[in-house]
């Protein structure tokens, strides 16, 4: 199964676990049967029009999918999934 | 230019290597390079910047040496705590090496001084803590075409790119919008590990030790992601974005625009009158002392985390943690006054916003929060 990287900031949402193994064959398919099983990771993903938000980045392995069809973008059995969300610390 | 005999015995292990040699330690010399912040990314790259010989640096710092800041903020010591940072900042790096030139810009950098001040400079490493700083640094460099070693981090994670590098992407590009405030904790409410920024300052650094000299594969079109937990490096594609509206083919951005407004920060409030009554809704911390002196019954709410209540605690309080606040209403009751703290008045704001949505009228936020406590009612709980 492909397998989700969870973020520091976001692992609050996935009883702190930094990984997560999701069926699925889209990255649409992965990301919603994984907020499935962690709700209150959905707010935090999409906005209230369902879109992914614009200071959450997601890629296929190492790849945008914003540049692989978005939602629709293709994940092998093999792929990782990584959530990439804005940090701006640095003090 | 020239190097002096002093100088040349210090650069030594760099004159021996022909990537840098005599050529490359005289752009070193000739380089200048802003640094935006001197706190946890800013202080190991302006440390080393100035001891590989970075001829002149500026710092953009208005900061004052705080006891918490010397778990990582390692260009400070202990006996600087209360000194302006960009002082205490250049006293060390010319500690190191006096053969530099260090430039003060003592002001926080805004939309009206931002190029002004970054027009000067060859390259940008920016190291500041919050959305709109960023934004802004982006956008200048991007206006003046002056390449920015981004660095950023949280807890136990970092991320660090060069953006603005000629024909590169840009922050904009990376990500076109700020989270929406108080989403993303910064490092003063999330926390972070004190080695971090040593990691990813000097990922930066070398950055901008590679652009000056021209050598090696510049950190651009990549985003390095740091896992210090882990302890594992990992590399994702970054694109220019032909849509950006700072960098992309048709710009709509073509000079710097208000920030704050941006990030979806409303315009700060007027100042209180000084020593006025606190605002509707807001209790200080004589106050809630007074309260609970005067008997008055009331549940305390603290929606910290528990190894923040671990530290220290207000007596009588009832730990909830803001995150777990939704599924442990029952524990509450809406006809029970409530006041609620945390650490300094930001989480326990949102959690009476939530509880005000679910139907609880009777709030009040503790000003300031448990560091508020410590200052004006109970010292021996301890500030962190």
């Amino acid at each position: 199964m492909p397998k989700v990287m969870i973020p520091t900031p976001l692992r609050q949402y996935t009883d702190k676990k930094d990984s997560v193994e999701v069926a699925g064959a889209t990255v649409g398919e992965i990301l919603g049967a994984l907020t499935a099983t962690y709700p209150d990771l959905k707010k935090n993903l999409y906005n209230d029009e369902g879109k992914l938000r614009s200071f959450v980045n997601v890629y296929v392995n190492d790849e945008d999918i914003r540049y692989l069809g978005k939602d629709k973008a293709q994940v092998a059995a093999t792929d990782t999934v990584t959530i990439v969300p804005s940090i701006a610390g640095g003090r | 230019m020239q190097l002096s005999n002093d100088e040349i015995q210090r650069y030594s292990r760099h004159l021996i290597m022909p990537e840098v040699g005599m050529e490359g330690q005289l752009k070193l010399k000739q380089a200048k390079v802003l640094l935006v912040g001197t706190g946890g990314l800013g202080a190991p790259m302006a440390l080393y910047l100035a001891a590989a010989g970075v001829g002149t640096i500026g710092l953009v710092d208005f900061d004052v040496v705080d006891f918490s800041n010397l778990q990582r903020q390692v260009i400070h010591g202990t006996k600087d705590v209360g000194k302006a940072k960009i002082d205490s900042a250049i006293e060390t790096m010319l500690d190191i090496n006096p053969f530099i030139n260090v430039v003060r810009h003592e002001t926080a950098l805004k939309s009206d001084n931002a190029l002004d001040i970054i027009k000067d400079y060859d390259l940008v490493a920016d190291g500041t803590d919050n959305f709109p700083t960023r934004y802004l640094v982006n956008d200048a460099c991007v206006l003046l075409k002056k390449p920015n070693a981004y660095g950023s981090i949280f807890r136990f994670e970092g991320q660090a790119t060069v953006f603005a590098y000629p024909g590169g992407p840009c922050y904009r590009c990376l990500y076109p919008e700020p989270p929406p405030p108080g989403l993303v904790p910064s490092c003063a409410e999330g926390g972070v590990l004190g080695i971090l920024p040593g990691v990813v300052g000097l990922i930066q650094a070398t950055e901008v030790v590679k652009l000056i000299l021209g050598a090696g594969e510049p950190l651009v079109g990549r985003l390095m992601l740091y896992d210090a937990l882990g302890m594992k490096f990992r590399e994702l594609k970054l694109r220019r974005n032909p849509e950006c509206p700072v960098c992309g083919d048709h710009p709509t951005v073509t000079k710097l625009i208000d920030y704050e407004q941006f990030c979806g920060i409303p315009a700060a409030p007027p100042p209180p009158p000084a020593g006025g009554a606190p605002a509707m809704g807001e209790i200080d911390a004589k106050g809630l002392k007074a309260r609970m002196d005067g008997g008055n019954k009331f549940v305390l709410v603290d929606v910290r985390e528990p190894h923040e209540f671990q530290i220290g605690r207000i007596p009588g309080s009832v730990l909830i943690p803001l995150g777990e606040l939704p599924k442990r209403l029952n524990e509450l009751n809406p006809a029970d006054d409530i006041v609620v703290h945390c650490k300094m008045g930001g989480r326990s704001a949102k959690a009476i916003d939530f509880l005000k949505t679910q139907g609880f009228s009777n709030l009040t936020n503790l000003k300031g929060g448990i560091l508020a406590w410590s200052d004006q009612v109970d010292p021996s709980v301890p500030k962190y």
